[in-house]
C-alpha cells in the first residue's frame, strides 16, 4: 500500500484524487488549506473547456497535449459526475485581415493538436450565427468542441466521487513543511500534525512554487495573474449563443463574452500581473478594460444597473507558460504546477498524465479495485425540478416546500443535501459560499441581500453553533462578531 | 373555488389590504413567503410609525402587531412560507401558483393585489470595487441579523448612504456599543428624513460626508478599510481627494427597488421613474384585477402611505369582483420639471385622487403647477426624502383633456 499525499483540492488535485481511487494499492489524503475545495484558481475562471486550438505545441507541448484530450474526457466525466455543462462551441472573430490570417494559423495548430470539426466561415455566416456581433467582424474560426462547465460545481463533484471511493479530505489545513529523507519523500507536516505519504503530488496552484520550494526543488516561480470578470442579471441581454473569443495575443485569448452555464451574459478576463497572490480585488481600471474590450465585440452590452456582481480570479503563471507535470528527482515528489489555462479542460488528462507518471517514472504497479464507483449524483435543485416531482419532495420532506433563495429559487431542502454533503466530504468551518456554490442560492438579482441570513440560520443549526460564527468564505470570514449585546459587555468589562 | 382576492406579501400593504378586503366582504387569501408577518415591520425595532395612520408613536414591530391582530381577529385565510412561483391571467380568471411545506398549489382568484415590496441595492449595482469578503452587508441584512437574529454584525462601521434605513441603522449600530466612522452620501444632500438626520447622526455624533464616493472595499478574510473620495456635482469622483478610512463592516443603504419580477413576466405596463407598475387611481396595473400598493408600487418613506395603498387596492378589488370598477386610464399624468415621478401615473378624471410623488432634488420655493389646469401649489421647501402628497379635486379637471402635466419649478 502506497501513502499518497495530494496537495491542495482543486480542480487539478481532485481530478487527480478521483483518478487514482481507482487503485487498491494507492491510500490517497488531499491537504487543502482552504475550507473547501475549488477556491482558489478553480474557483473564479471563464470556465471554458476549451478546444485546444491555441496552445502552440513547439512552445507549450504539455498545454498542447493536453488540452484537446481534457476536452474529451470531459464529455464522460460530466456525465460521470453530473456536472452541469453546455457544450455550444466556440467563434474566435477577426476584425481584419491581419486577424484573419491570425484563424489560418489557430486552424492549423488545432488541426496539429488533433482538435476536430474546426472551419473558417465568412462574415455572412458568423454573423447568422451571431445576429448582435459587431458588424465590422470579418469572418471567423468555429471551434464545435468547445464548452463550458460550472468550475466549482464540478470540484466539488470530483471531491464526492473521490470520497465515495475512499479519499480523505482535510481542510483547513495549509502545508508548512515536507519531509524528505535519502532522496524520498516521507511525508507532509500541517498545522495540526504530520502525515506520512510515500507519495505528494503538488497541485498547489498559486503556491505550487512554494510547496515545491519545501521538498528542494527550487527551478520554478508562480506568478499570479489577475483577471477580471463582469457578470450581467439573468434577465439582461442579449446574449450570445457561442462562446466569443477576439483573435488572441501571445498572452492571453482575449476578453470572452459569453452565456455562462447559469445562463447569465458574463464578459472577461483581462491580464493584469501581479505579485499578491491573495490580492482578489476588482479595480476600476481592469473592470473598464474588460468592459471596453467586450464592446468591441459585442457593442450591445446591457446598463450597468443590470450588473450583479464583478469577481476576479488568479492565474497561476510561470517564465515558460506551459504545465510543469512531472516526477522530480526526489522520489515520490510530482509537481502539478503552473497549471494556467487551459488547466480547467487539461484537468482530466492532467490525472491521466499523473497516473502514468506513478507507474512509469515511479516504478510503482498499480492496482485495479474491483468495485470503483464512477458515478455521482448531484443534489436536488428545486428550480429544476417539474411539479410532479415537487410534489413527491415536499412529501418526502416539507424543507422542499420552504424556499430560501427567492431569487433563484433554492429550497431549505436544497441546501439541507448540499450540507451533508459537506459534512461528508469532511467540511468542519461551515460557509455561506459553500452552499452558495453547491445550490447556487445567493447568485441572483439581489445577490444574498433576502438569504444569506437565512442560509446562516440553517447552518449554524446543522452544525450545531452560535449564528455570529457562521462564516461567508472559511475561517476568518465569521458574519458576526458576537452577539448583539457583545460589545456593550467589553466596554462595561 | 374561486377567491376573491389573493394578497401576494404579508407587509403592512398586503396586511391592511387583507383586512380592507375582508371588511368588504371579499373572501381574501393572504401568502407570504416569510414564517411570520409584518414584512419588514418586525426587524424595525425604532419608533416613528403610525403618527398619521393610528395617531400615535409606535415601534416597527407594535405597528405591525396591530395589523397582524386585526387580520388574525377577521379570520382572514393566510400562508406563510408560501412563496408564489408564476401568475397567470386568463380573461378575468388569475391563477396563482404558490410552493409551501405543505405542498404545491395553484389558486384560482378574481382579483390580485400584489405587495411584494422591494429590495435593497447591492454593492455591484453601485459599482463599488475591491475585495469581496465577509463584513458587507445590505442594512437591511444587518437589521435581521442584530433585531431578529440578535447577532453583531462588526465593530467599526461605514454606512453607504444616508437613506432613512441607512441612517437608522447608523444609530443601531451605537446603541450596541459599535463605532459608527462614516455615513458616506453621494449627493449634496442626505437621503433620509430630516428627523432622522438629528437623531440618529447628530444625536450620537456620527460624521456625515456628503458629496462622497465609497469606491473600494479592502480587506483580505473580512473588511479592512473602505477607500473614499469627494465628487463633483456630476458625481464624479475628485482626484486626489482619496482617503482611506479603517472599518471592519460596510452597511450598504442606497436605495431600494420595488420587487415586480412577477409582474413583468406578465407584461404589465411599467415606469422607469419609479421601478414599479404604472397604476390608475384604483391602483389596478395595466392588467385589468391586478392591483399594486406598497414598495412594490413605488418606495415609500412612511409605512402610513403603504396601509393606505393597501386599503386603496383592496377598496378597488371590490369594486372589480362586484364589476362596477370604472376604467381610470383615460388621463395620464406626466412629471416635468424637479419631479422624479409621480403615482398614479393615470387617472380617470372623475373623482378626486391623491397623488404621491417625489422631487429630483431639494428646492427652496417650489412651485407645483398642473400645467393643462392652470393651478398652482407652492411650497416653502420640498426634499427628495420627503414624498409628497397632492390631492387633486375632481372639478379642477376639465372633461376633455388626455394628458395632465404636474410639473415643479
Amino acid at each position: 500500500m502506497y501513502k499518497v499525499i495530494i496537495i491542495g483540492a482543486g480542480i487539478s488535485g481532485m481530478s487527480i484524487a478521483r483518478e487514482l481511487s481507482k487503485y487498491e494499492n494507492l491510500k490517497i489524503i488531499v491537504v487543502e488549506r482552504k475550507s473547501d475545495v475549488g477556491w482558489g484558481v478553480s474557483k473564479a475562471n471563464t470556465a471554458l473547456i476549451h478546444g485546444g486550438y491555441d496552445d502552440d505545441p513547439d512552445l507549450y507541448p504539455v498545454r498542447a497535449k493536453l488540452c484537446a484530450r481534457g476536452n474529451d474526457i470531459w464529455r464522460k466525466w460530466v456525465k460521470e459526475l453530473q456536472i452541469p455543462s453546455v457544450w455550444n462551441g466556440a467563434l474566435v472573430i477577426a476584425k481584419n485581415d491581419e486577424e484573419m490570417k491570425e484563424l489560418e494559423i489557430l486552424l492549423k495548430r488545432g488541426e496539429r493538436n488533433g482538435v476536430n470539426g474546426m472551419r473558417i466561415i465568412s462574415k455572412e455566416e458568423l454573423l447568422k450565427m451571431e445576429p448582435n456581433l459587431s458588424p465590422d467582424s470579418q469572418g471567423a474560426l468555429w471551434i464545435p468542441s468547445v464548452g463550458q462547465i460550472a468550475p466549482i460545481p464540478a470540484v466539488v463533484a470530483l471531491a464526492e466521487n473521490a470520497v465515495d471511493n475512499g479519499v480523505k479530505i482535510i481542510f483547513d489545513s495549509p502545508v508548512e513543511k515536507i519531509k524528505v529523507k535519502d532522496g524520498k519523500v516521507k511525508g507532509v507536516r500541517v498545522s495540526n500534525g504530520f502525515i506520512e505519504g510515500d507519495i505528494i503530488i503538488n497541485a498547489a496552484g498559486l503556491y505550487a512554487d512554494e510547496i515545491s520550494k519545501m521538498a528542494g526543488l527550487d527551478y520554478f516561480t508562480i506568478h499570479p495573474r489577475k483577471g477580471e470578470y463582469w457578470l450581467f442579471d439573468d434577465t439582461a441581454g442579449p446574449k450570445p449563443k457561442h462562446v466569443l473569443f477576439p483573435a488572441p495575443t501571445k498572452k492571453t485569448k482575449g476578453v470572452v463574452v459569453t452565456t455562462e452555464v447559469s445562463g447569465h451574459l458574463m464578459i472577461g478576463p483581462n491580464a493584469k500581473d501581479q505579485d499578491d497572490k491573495e490580492d482578489l480585488a476588482n479595480t476600476k481600471e481592469g473592470l473598464e478594460e474588460v468592459w471596453n474590450k467586450a464592446k468591441l465585440i459585442w457593442p450591445k452590452l446591457p446598463p450597468r444597473s443590470k450588473v450583479i456582481r464583478t469577481f476576479a480570479g488568479l492565474r497561476p503563471e510561470t517564465k515558460k507558460a506551459d504545465f510543469i507535470i512531472k516526477a522530480e528527482e526526489v522520489y515520490g515528489f510530482i509537481n502539478v504546477a503552473g497549471i494556467r489555462s487551459p488547466g480547467l479542460t487539461a484537468a482530466p488528462a492532467i490525472a491521466m498524465e499523473v497516473k502514468e507518471i506513478i507507474e512509469r517514472d515511479l516504478g510503482i504497479k498499480l492496482k485495479k479495485k474491483n468495485k470503483w464507483k464512477p458515478y455521482r449524483k448531484e443534489i436536488t435543485h428545486f428550480f429544476m425540478l417539474s411539479p410532479q416531482q415537487i410534489r413527491e419532495k415536499i412529501r418526502e420532506n416539507n424543507a422542499y416546500g420552504k424556499i430560501v433563495c427567492k431569487c433563484n429559487k433554492v429550497s431549505e431542502g436544497d441546501i439541507l443535501e448540499a450540507i451533508e454533503r459537506m459534512k461528508k466530504i469532511g467540511i468542519k468551518v461551515p460557509s455561506i459560499d459553500s452552499i452558495k456554490f453547491r445550490t447556487k442560492a445567493t447568485t441572483g438579482t439581489c445577490q444574498g441581500s433576502f438569504c444569506r441570513v437565512k442560509i446562516a440560520v440553517i447552518l449554524a443549526r446543522e452544525y450545531n453553533i452560535p449564528l455570529w460564527k457562521v462564516t461567508l468564505k472559511g475561517r476568518g470570514s465569521e458574519i458576526g462578531v458576537g452577539d448583539v449585546k457583545s460589545l456593550l459587555r467589553e466596554v462595561e468589562a | 373555488m374561486i377567491y376573491d382576492t389573493v394578497v401576494i406579501g404579508g407587509g403592512p400593504a398586503g396586511l391592511a389590504a387583507s383586512i380592507k378586503a375582508r371588511e368588504e366582504g371579499l373572501n381574501v387569501l393572504l401568502l407570504d413567503e416569510k414564517d411570520y408577518l409584518g414584512g419588514i415591520l418586525p426587524q424595525c425595532i425604532h419608533p416613528g410609525f403610525g403618527l398619521h395612520y393610528f395617531k400615535e408613536d409606535l415601534t416597527g414591530p407594535e405597528f405591525a402587531h396591530r395589523l397582524i391582530e386585526k387580520l388574525e381577529d377577521m379570520g382572514v385565510e393566510k400562508r406563510l412560507t408560501a412563496t408564489v412561483l408564476d401568475i397567470t391571467v386568463e380573461g378575468d380568471k388569475k391563477k396563482v401558483k404558490y410552493v409551501s411545506p405543505e405542498g404545491l398549489e395553484s389558486v384560482a382568484t378574481k382579483s390580485i393585489i400584489y405587495a411584494s415590496g422591494a429590495r435593497e441595492r447591492h454593492r455591484f449595482e453601485l459599482g463599488i470595487v475591491g475585495d469581496r469578503v465577509a463584513g458587507i452587508f445590505t442594512a437591511g441584512e444587518a437589521q435581521t441579523l442584530m433585531d431578529i437574529y440578535g447577532v453583531m454584525p462588526g465593530k467599526e462601521v461605514v454606512i453607504v448612504g444616508s437613506g432613512d434605513v441607512g441612517l437608522i441603522m447608523a444609530r443601531r449600530f451605537a446603541l450596541e456599543g459599535a463605532r459608527v466612522k462614516a455615513v458616506v452620501e453621494l449627493m449634496p444632500y442626505p437621503g433620509g428624513l430630516a428627523r432622522n438626520i438629528v437623531q440618529c447622526l447628530q444625536d450620537f455624533s456620527i460624521p456625515l460626508y456628503l458629496s462622497h464616493r465609497v469606491l473600494e472595499i479592502r480587506g483580505r478574510k473580512r473588511v479592512e478599510g473602505v477607500k473614499i473620495a469627494k465628487v463633483d456635482d456630476n458625481l464624479e469622483s475628485l482626484p486626489g481627494t482619496e482617503f482611506d478610512m479603517p472599518c471592519d463592516t460596510v452597511i450598504i443603504s442606497a436605495g431600494l427597488i420595488p420587487r415586480i419580477k412577477l409582474l413583468k413576466k406578465l407584461g404589465v405596463e411599467m415606469d422607469a421613474n419609479t421601478g414599479g407598475p404604472m397604476v390608475d387611481e384604483n391602483l389596478e396595473t395595466s392588467i385589468s384585477g391586478i392591483f399594486v400598493a406598497g414598495n412594490a408600487l413605488l418606495i415609500n418613506d412612511l409605512v402610513d402611505y403603504v396601509v393606505e395603498q393597501g386599503e386603496i387596492a383592496a377598496l378597488s378589488a371590490k369594486k372589480y369582483v362586484e364589476g362596477s370598477l370604472q376604467p381610470s386610464r383615460r388621463i395620464r399624468i406626466r412629471a416635468e420639471g424637479n419631479l422624479r415621478f409621480v403615482v398614479p401615473q393615470y387617472v380617470s378624471g372623475k373623482r378626486d385622487v391623491i397623488l404621491y410623488g417625489r422631487v429630483k432634488k431639494p428646492q427652496e420655493g417650489a412651485i407645483f403647477k398642473f400645467r393643462e389646469i392652470g393651478e398652482e401649489r407652492r411650497y416653502p421647501v420640498v426634499k427628495p426624502s420627503e414624498m409628497f402628497k397632492i390631492k387633486l379635486r375632481v372639478e379642477r379637471i376639465p372633461s376633455n383633456i388626455r394628458e395632465l402635466t404636474l410639473e415643479v419649478k
